[in-house]
């Protein structure tokens, strides 16, 4: 008998936990509605045959994922607009935060791996304001930037900013001593010892901080946008919980879910690129 | 005495012990290496050996002494010194070829794009690299294969003294003869100074012409030079048979084994230099006659 590859026989078990899941979550909603039964003369006076709010079977989810992503750019009006122009607001507010802070991040980690002292200088206030969680600025920088967009933009970049700095200064701190060795026999001058020898021997390093710094912003523009409002996938998902239309939240936190994924992945493609093997 | 090519002048190295006090590694070393010379250093680990290798590099400052190249002092490092160090110190996201060509751009930075390559395809050619291989990254190659990358880094940069830190260390034996004849091969097309580290007696016999010898440290010495007396070309095979040989190896290994023990520890007198006693060791003058008598033993 031929035996599958592991790849293989790992998505026959991921598409059958996909049906057995969706099949209990579909079952266990219809049989919750079916329980109504006969109603009364009184029950149908007082109401009680109007369909309740509930959690939406899968099928409904489907239909509902098919009509958005068929259409994602209408635009009528500032609470209805299509998921796909949400999504992209989230996006352009992720990746403005997240390279204002790879601006800062990268060369200031540069500067605290090389130097001793500019770490242990810096490296109390950094202990300080890392543990802050983003959404506590959100306060200081609607007052002192008065503008909801921005204040948004700034809270991904103290939140992305992190990482970066952390894993760019123990990337270049960790660059082997031999390489420098080569720059230096080689007589190359800082800037090029830094491009030549230190970016790619700790790139591998700092794309890991890259990749951290951009999940954490995924995770935190949604908390930002649903206090900011206005436009946003973060938005989208609290206002559709004011419609109580669940079936448009279930379908958010997927797509959720799914754009994480690929800013994800697309991190790990750069990864890979930059990875060596010693 | 006239003046060497590169003269080692009363270096001193001392560390800081750990209790106030200081600790001396080697002192007042002086010696000199001639142009095109094959210079062996040999002396049990601690010696300060590599200390010495890291200050000829300009990796490192003495604590006084100066080393001077061409009549001039040396300091920091310079490209007209080449390192090949013990664990090939290859780059290793680039190709075999890119990591020369890194060595080659950097040592003629107003050479073409093209030179560059065919130059350094050109060295990595001399060391038994070609094809394929030359493409592949380090992690992709043996470290046979790696050091030999490594020499070939070296000498396509022609640098006027080319300093081998234990390069054949980490090999096994076998790959290590082979790259030892490699090496000879390279370097005697050239008229390239080369000062090598070795921990290995016999290796030290077929590269060099000249073999300094380190007392133990700490307070070592370079207490002797030993001139190996045997023709060149040489290869391990034809060298066991020369007279010479074994007579220059069990000096070497005596004083390894017995004197370098001895001799070590002894302070030195303020402002004294220690240059190496010359030994010249050589049975080919006395050998003629004899040679009837050994013929006469062989069936």
């Amino acid at each position: 008998m031929e035996v599958l590859s592991e790849n293989k026989r790992a998505a026959i078990w991921s598409i059958a936990l996909l049906f057995v899941g969706l099949f209990v979550w579909e079952f266990s909603i219809t049989a919750q509605t079916l329980k109504t039964g006969e109603l009364t003369e009184y029950e149908l006076l007082t109401g009680a045959g109007t369909a309740k709010a509930g959690v939406p079977p899968p099928s409904e989810v489907l239909v509902k994922a098919w009509q958005e992503l068929s259409n994602p750019f209408y635009d009528a009006g500032p609470n209805d607009k299509g998921i796909g122009i949400q999504i992209g607001y989230s996006i352009y507010r992720v990746l403005t935060g997240y390279f204002l802070a790879a601006m800062i991040a990268i060369p200031l980690g540069f500067l605290i791996g090389m130097s001793s002292v500019a770490y242990k200088a810096l490296n109390p206030f950094i202990q300080v304001l890392r543990p802050i969680s983003p959404l506590a600025w959100m306060p200081l920088a609607l007052f002192i930037i008065q503008d909801s967009e921005a204040s948004a933009i700034f809270v991904i970049f103290i939140c992305s900013i992190w990482p970066m700095l952390l894993n760019t200064a123990f990337g270049v701190a960790g660059v082997r001593e031999d390489w420098v060795n080569v720059a230096r026999t080689h007589e190359l001058g800082a800037i090029k010892t830094a491009f030549t020898v230190i970016l790619p021997a700790a790139a591998p390093t700092i794309v890991t901080g890259m990749r951290i710094s951009i999940g954490i912003a995924w995770l935190v523009i949604v908390a930002a946008e649903m206090l900011v409002g206005g436009t946003g996938i973060g938005y989208y998902v609290w206002n559709e919980w004011n419609n109580l239309d669940l079936t448009s939240v279930i379908f958010s936190i997927l797509m959720i879910g799914v754009v994480g994924m690929l800013l994800d992945s697309a991190f790990g493609l750069l990864q890979r690129r930059v990875a060596y093997v010693e | 005495m006239a003046k060497s090519f590169l003269s080692i002048e009363k270096l001193t190295q001392k560390y800081p012990d750990g209790k106030g006090g200081e600790f001396t590694v080697f002192e007042n070393a002086s010696f000199g290496i001639e142009k095109g010379e094959f210079v062996c250093i040999l002396g049990h680990s601690g010696c300060g050996k590599s200390t010495i290798m890291n200050i000829l590099a300009g990796l490192s400052d003495p604590t006084s002494g100066v080393v001077k190249m061409d009549g001039y002092g040396v300091s920091g490092p310079s490209l007209d010194r080449g390192v090949v160090f013990q664990n090939y110190s290859l780059l290793p996201w680039l190709t075999a070829l890119k990591n020369v060509t890194f060595g080659v751009a950097a040592r003629f930075p107003d050479w073409a794009k093209q030179r560059v390559e065919d130059h350094s395809i050109a060295f990595l050619d001399k060391v038994g690299l070609s094809g394929d291989a030359i493409h592949r990254k380090p992690s992709q190659l043996s470290g046979g294969m790696r050091q030999r990358v490594s020499i070939a880094r070296a000498f396509a940069n022609e640098p006027k003294l080319l300093l081998l830190d234990e390069p054949f260390g980490a090999l096994d034996a076998l790959t290590r003869g082979t790259i030892q004849e490699e090496l000879l091969k390279v370097w005697s097309g050239t008229d390239q100074t080369v000062f090598m580290i070795t921990h290995d007696i016999d290796e030290a016999i077929l590269l060099a012409d000249r073999i300094l010898l380190m007392t133990n440290g700490p307070l070592a010495r370079v207490a002797e030079s030993v001139e190996i007396t045997i023709p060149r070309p040489r290869t391990r095979t034809d060298i066991v048979e020369h007279p010479n040989y074994y007579a220059i190896r069990n000096h070497l290994v005596q004083f390894l084994g017995k004197r370098s023990a001895e001799l070590a520890g002894q302070p030195s007198e303020a402002g004294a230099t220690h240059s190496p006693e010359t030994i010249r060791i050589d049975k080919t003058e006395t050998a003629a006659s004899d040679r009837p008598l050994l013929q006469a033993v062989k069936i």
